[in-house]
């Protein structure tokens, strides 16, 4: 890992003769280094948290958000360098609008991915870039409710429609992780930035894929996980931001928002208790006592 | 007029004489399993018919159709571009597009060249999530999602045949004969309206042609042909 090296290093979009890309490897490093984030899917919506970390006590809290909305129904948070995310954010949203313009409807979650997706691996082809620092989660709820087209004149007939086909796949959640080589997948529980290992760990407890946890015990989850996540930088402070989204029928009504302050403090309450509980117990690390 | 091959193209509806004038008559509905489109087949310039057996009805997507009407130019290059996106929609993303996202195409399409255009599209197509649905856009470029739709001139025929015996949820027998019903209508008093009726149902089942002659009183071939 020293920079007189080889020389592979040095420039983007040049291998090394053991198939390495350097420069996106160094990305992942900054990646490595920023606050924690994560997505979870749960039954009803999606979840997005973030460790804030507090570079500054002059830093008014609650200002400088790091999760951003994409379009109305679409979220995303990044770790790494925050300027790149910014301009992720940016690229997500003239993406989102293009495709409202083209298609008058809302863009799915997957296919925001796939291009963005497609616009980070760009940024490791040419010399004349360096690629994004970030990895970035987005997530979202297609509608499961009748769309409409945009600018179409009235609300429609209330009859017609003949013909549905019950159980016909309609919306739903969509979580999906970008990492500066321009990979993504999609994921039940996703995690980034330092305290991503232990996030991981806790995620995996949650058996997010029998799609069976609730959205408000996701926040509770969320918020226990950024905390647990945060043990190993416990000498910087940070502040807990929490974004989600539900169906229209959800407490969101199909929007990304913040998640209410009034339910937030009650998580951060109870993801305190849970840390102190488990200093108590065994003096930090793994455990699973956890109240609900 | 340089085109030395005629009128007309094999598909019956490739026509390409100035101002050629498509689409005098047609509608599109939904029924219990999904919609059903129609039309007349006369393309006129001025009193002439250019080409008496034409095909107004359109595919631009596996269930997704429009019926045609004004300039056949015009719709025909709207309905072209139409289906290149729903196509590449189609393999780009693993939902095919909806009815919507083709009515969505076709306005935007319709509305911002609407001073270039002589364009009045129905959209009618079917689709599991959404079942069967039927947009309008008339000359302006406006969209209308309605029940049923009529266009062309000689819908203005019909809107008291198509109030009196219009109902919600037929069944394709109903359906059928409700279409075929009003288009007589259309044809028997409309003089830039005639030809033979075709039909397109769009169900789960995809999509089935109808053709009617009048030499057998609009009652055959019908289904398949």
């Amino acid at each position: 890992m020293t920079s007189i090296g080889t020389g592979y290093d040095l420039q983007n979009s040049v291998f090394s003769p053991d198939g390495r890309n350097f420069q996106v490897e160094y990305a992942v490093k900054a990646v490595e280094n920023g606050g924690t984030c994560i997505g979870i899917r749960c039954k009803n919506g999606i979840i997005l948290a973030t460790e804030k970390i507090i570079t500054s006590k002059l830093l008014r809290p609650g200002a400088n958000r790091r999760i951003a909305t994409v379009d109305r129904n679409i979220g995303v948070v990044s770790a790494g360098l925050v300027p790149d995310g910014r301009h992720f954010v940016s690229r997500a949203r003239d993406e989102a609008s293009s495709w409202r313009s083209t298609y008058k409807a809302p863009i799915p979650v997957k296919a925001l991915a796939g291009r963005l997706g497609s616009y980070v691996q760009a940024y490791t082809l040419y010399s004349s870039v360096r690629p994004f620092g970030i990895t970035a989660i987005v997530g979202g709820w297609d509608t499961d409710a009748e769309t409409k087209v945009d600018g179409q004149v009235g609300i429609g007939p209330a009859v017609g429609s003949g013909g549905k086909v019950d159980g016909a796949k309609k919306g739903g959640p969509g979580l999906y992780m970008i990492e500066p080589s321009g990979l993504y997948w999609g994921y039940y529980g996703a995690a980034t930035g330092k305290g991503r290992q232990a996030a991981k760990a806790e995620l995996e407890k949650l058996d997010l894929s029998s799609g069976t946890l609730e959205l408000e015990a996701g926040v509770m989850e969320a918020a226990r996980i950024i905390y647990v996540a945060h043990e190993d930088s416990k000498d910087k402070d940070f502040e807990l931001e929490m974004s989600w989204v539900s169906s229209v029928d959800g407490p969101t009504k199909g929007r990304h928002e913040q998640v209410p302050s009034s339910l937030l403090e009650e998580a951060e309450r109870r993801a305190k208790k849970a840390m102190e509980g488990e200093d108590e117990e065994t003096g930090s690390g793994e455990g699973e006592k956890m109240e609900e | 007029m340089v085109r030395s091959s005629g009128m007309l193209g094999e598909d019956g509806i490739h026509v390409d004489m100035n101002h050629l004038k498509t689409g005098e008559v047609n509608m599109a509905i939904t029924f219990c399993d999904g919609v059903i489109l129609g039309a007349d087949s006369r393309t006129t310039t001025g009193a002439y018919i250019a080409n008496r057996v034409t095909d107004k009805l359109t595919q631009v997507h596996d269930t997704i159709w429009c019926c045609r009407s004004g300039s056949a130019a015009d719709t025909q290059a709207v309905a072209d571009i139409v289906s290149y996106h729903l196509g590449l929609y189609g393999v780009m993303h693993e939902e095919g597009p909806t009815t919507q996202t083709a009515a969505g195409l076709f306005q935007e399409l319709c509305y911002d060249n609407k001073d270039r255009l002589s364009a009045g599209m129905i959209i009618a197509g079917y689709d599991q999530r959404n079942g069967g649905n039927v947009y309008s856009i008339p000359l302006g470029g406006s969209l209308h999602k309605q029940p049923y739709a009529i266009g062309g001139s000689g819908s203005t025929y019909i809107y008291g045949y198509c109030d009196s015996y219009w109902k919600e949820g037929m069944s394709e027998e109903e359906g059928i004969g409700f279409v075929k019903g009003a288009l007589r209508e259309a044809i028997k008093w409309d003089g830039s309206s005639g030809g033979v009726i075709r039909l397109v149902v769009l169900t789960n089942k995809g999509a089935v042609r109808h053709l009617y002659l009048p030499d057998q009183g609009y009652k055959g071939p019908g289904k398949g042909a």
